[in-house]
């Protein structure tokens, strides 16, 4: 992005970034509950949020968060809740709530170390399956991984817009380092970021099918109050918001929620590549460890070795096609991560190709350091 | 009465695909929802402007029925939504419906907690002293001695008293009402409605099906008539002692408080933060200083 005059260069840390990001994505919306490492995002918008007309809550629990969000947003209000580990289990039932009634939200997830209380000022990588799969019962979700400060913007922004469009909550994944580290950063203009909101039914009220197919399989949604009355339940419901036990509506219903990320995928899918045009090996790396792998990567082209780094930003739905690509072309892939190898699971599932797999796992609450995976990048 | 009831049905009542309803026969939730229906038709609130939230079990299947803009919620849940939505949008009236193991077993702290904080909510309590929809295990009404599914040698534990334990934590308005008096509930619910503030409702109903059968307390006209023959008014509570008020239902309005209701407490804390920033604003224009400016 040009530099322009009217640009602001500041000084933030990344959970300021995400607060920053999601007031200029229109998020006027915010309940939480204190928890380390997440509680600057609670403060700042406690303070940011009035000043524009907003409102901020502090709930009871992550239940209550999670509840609250999504009845703001039902209520034609952007919301958003952030949370760490612990938070996260808790905001797990309602998230589910969210995903089968496609209310827009965003959860923030600063991850730090578990199981359970675990390690609370250190980072972690631990919770990327259950961003996948905490709540029960197969339902459709968006996760995002963030790995700098002008990431937490950005990336928030595009999480509030593919909420707004797909009807769907979604995961910002964070880490203990990246809210944490404060980084000179270049924010974009108003003018210069995209915002979508939600496209509201413009049909007379008695017309309305709330859950109603479309080409997008994404229904026109409607506010509470707004004179278009329907029925929300985390039940499985009709194209009306009737709770049904009818096969065939069953099979109607879920097929669309999936369906319509299924349709969106190359506008959900964001990964960043680094060096790959002419990778024999390469690195796949998200998060705070994808800063250290890009290190490696540049200290292993001076030793001649021809490295590459693919950095996900959409770690769900797997970017498949795109990771697919690299794994074709290279003879090996070195997958670091704060975690027991949550997303090199996912790499194995759709490796087609001879590429060698090779995991680096830590899970001390210490970071990986450059000089770890570029060890691999030398020996493999 | 007559009147009332087909103008409820012709205008209150949904009337595609929903019905029949899943409540067993002679079930007080249709006594309660009838009686909620004729308070808000007899306040003229429109029914966009009305919200009717609802948890999970029999209780919480009336928000499916009924002409309202409606949410069917998670379990204890439901008054988590119900706040997001006021402070979304104030100008709704939200209702909340719940059972009494919703609202203070998996929703107590939630239940507590928005009586504490006192948004301008009113929350709907139907408390029938079991979990009739799973086969009638023992809730936190269920009575000590009492028998249910999991409690077949008779409950060892004591019940909650929902109103108390909604003013004790703060509810602007508490009142309490049984399904026996159709009319004195619909009064009640009206207030509720109107008061400002949390106000909590409690409606005493009955479970035949699940706990009236297994505690010999006979089918839905003898648990009725029971409430009738148990429920003694507020003011003649008060000149009763503990010993004779075993057992009784005290029925009317509990607690009616005046204090600061939270939604309308920030809409000052917008204002005084709009202010705020508006004055910071101008420092930087006149020093042009920027906020986290290098």
């Amino acid at each position: 992005m040009e530099s322009s005059e009217n640009q602001k260069k500041v000084l933030l840390q990344g959970n300021e970034a995400i607060v920053e990001g999601a007031l200029a994505a229109g998020c006027r919306f915010f309940a939480g509950y204190p928890i380390t490492p997440a509680s600057e995002i609670s403060e700042i918008l406690s303070v940011k949020l009035p000043e524009l007309g907003g409102t901020f809550i502090q709930m009871e629990d992550e239940i209550a968060s999670m509840g609250a969000i999504i009845g703001a947003s039902l209520a034609g209000v952007k919301s958003m809740t952030a949370t760490s580990g612990p938070g996260f289990s808790l905001i797990q039932e309602n998230l589910g709530y969210g995903c089968i009634t496609e209310v827009p939200c965003v959860i923030v997830n600063v991850m730090r170390g578990g199981p359970s209380t675990g390690l609370p000022t250190s980072p972690s990588q631990g919770d990327v399956q259950m961003a996948r799969w905490g709540t029960h019962g197969d339902h459709p979700i968006i996760v995002l991984a963030v790995s700098s400060v002008s990431d937490c913007f950005s990336v928030t922004v595009k999480a509030f817009n593919l909420s707004e469009k797909y009807r769907i909550p979604v995961i910002i994944l964070s880490d203990e380092v990246v809210a944490h580290t404060r980084e000179s950063v270049t924010l974009p203009t108003t003018e210069q970021i995209r915002v979508f909101d939600r496209v509201k039914p413009d049909v007379p009220p008695e017309w309305y099918k709330p859950y109603a197919d479309n080409n997008r399989g994404v229904p026109d949604m409607a506010a509470l109050g707004d004179g278009y009355r329907h029925h929300v339940t985390g039940l499985i419901h009709d194209d009306r918001g009737y709770p049904t036990q009818d096969a065939q509506e069953i099979e109607k219903f879920l097929g669309r929620i999936h369906g319509k990320i299924s349709k969106g995928f190359q506008d959900i899918m964001v990964i960043k590549t680094h060096l790959m045009e002419d990778a024999e090996i390469f690195v796949i790396a998200y998060g705070s460890v994808a800063r250290s792998a890009l290190r490696a990567v540049r200290d292993a082209r001076e030793l001649g070795i021809k490295a590459g780094l693919v950095q996900l930003v959409t770690l769900f739905p797997f970017p498949r096609k795109n990771v697919d690509i690299y794994l074709r072309q290279c003879r090996a892939v070195i997958i670091p991560e704060m975690n027991m190898g949550q997303m090199s699971r996912e790499v194995s599932r759709i490796n087609q190709a001879d590429c060698r797999i090779v995991k680096h796992n830590k899970i001390n609450g210490q970071l990986i350091t450059p000089d770890e995976i570029l060890k691999h990048l030398t020996t493999v | 009465m007559l009147e009332s009831a087909e103008i409820i049905r012709q205008e209150y009542l949904r009337h595609d695909k929903k019905f029949p309803h899943v409540w067993c026969p002679g079930c007080g939730n249709g006594i309660v929802m009838g009686a909620l229906l004729r308070a808000v038709h007899s306040l003229g609130l429109s029914k966009n402007e009305v919200v009717l939230v609802s948890g999970i079990g029999c209780a919480g299947r009336m928000s499916t029925y009924v002409d309202f803009n409606t949410m069917h919620t998670t379990h204890g849940r439901a008054l988590t939504f119900s706040t997001g939505i006021k402070l979304a949008k104030p100008e709704l009236t939200v209702l909340t419906v719940m059972g009494d193991g919703d609202a203070t077993a998996i929703g107590g702290n939630h239940f507590i907690h928005a009586a504490r904080r006192n948004l301008n909510l009113t929350a709907i309590i139907v408390n029938n002293s079991t979990y009739g929809m799973t086969g009638g295990q023992y809730s936190p009404t269920t009575p000590f001695g009492s028998k249910s599914t999991t409690s077949v040698y008779g409950h060892v534990e004591h019940a909650f008293s929902i109103a108390e334990l909604a003013a004790t934590a703060g509810a602007s308005f508490v009142a309490r009402s049984t399904v026996y008096h159709a009319s004195h509930l619909e009064k009640m619910i009206k207030q509720a409605i109107v008061k400002r503030g949390f106000s909590v409702m409690e409606v005493i109903s009955n479970c035949h099906v699940q706990h009236g059968r297994r505690n010999k307390l006979g089918g839905a006209v003898e648990m009725i008539t029971g409430f009738k023959e148990r429920s003694v008014t507020v003011d003649k509570a008060t000149k009763m002692s503990p010993e004779e008020l075993e057992g009784k239902i005290t029925i009317g309005v509990l607690a009616d408080i005046e204090k600061p209701i939270s939604t309308e407490e920030y809409q000052r804390v917008i204002a005084e933060a709009k202010q705020h920033a508006e004055k910071i604003a101008k420092e930087k224009e006149k020093n042009g200083v920027k906020r986290y400016e290098e």
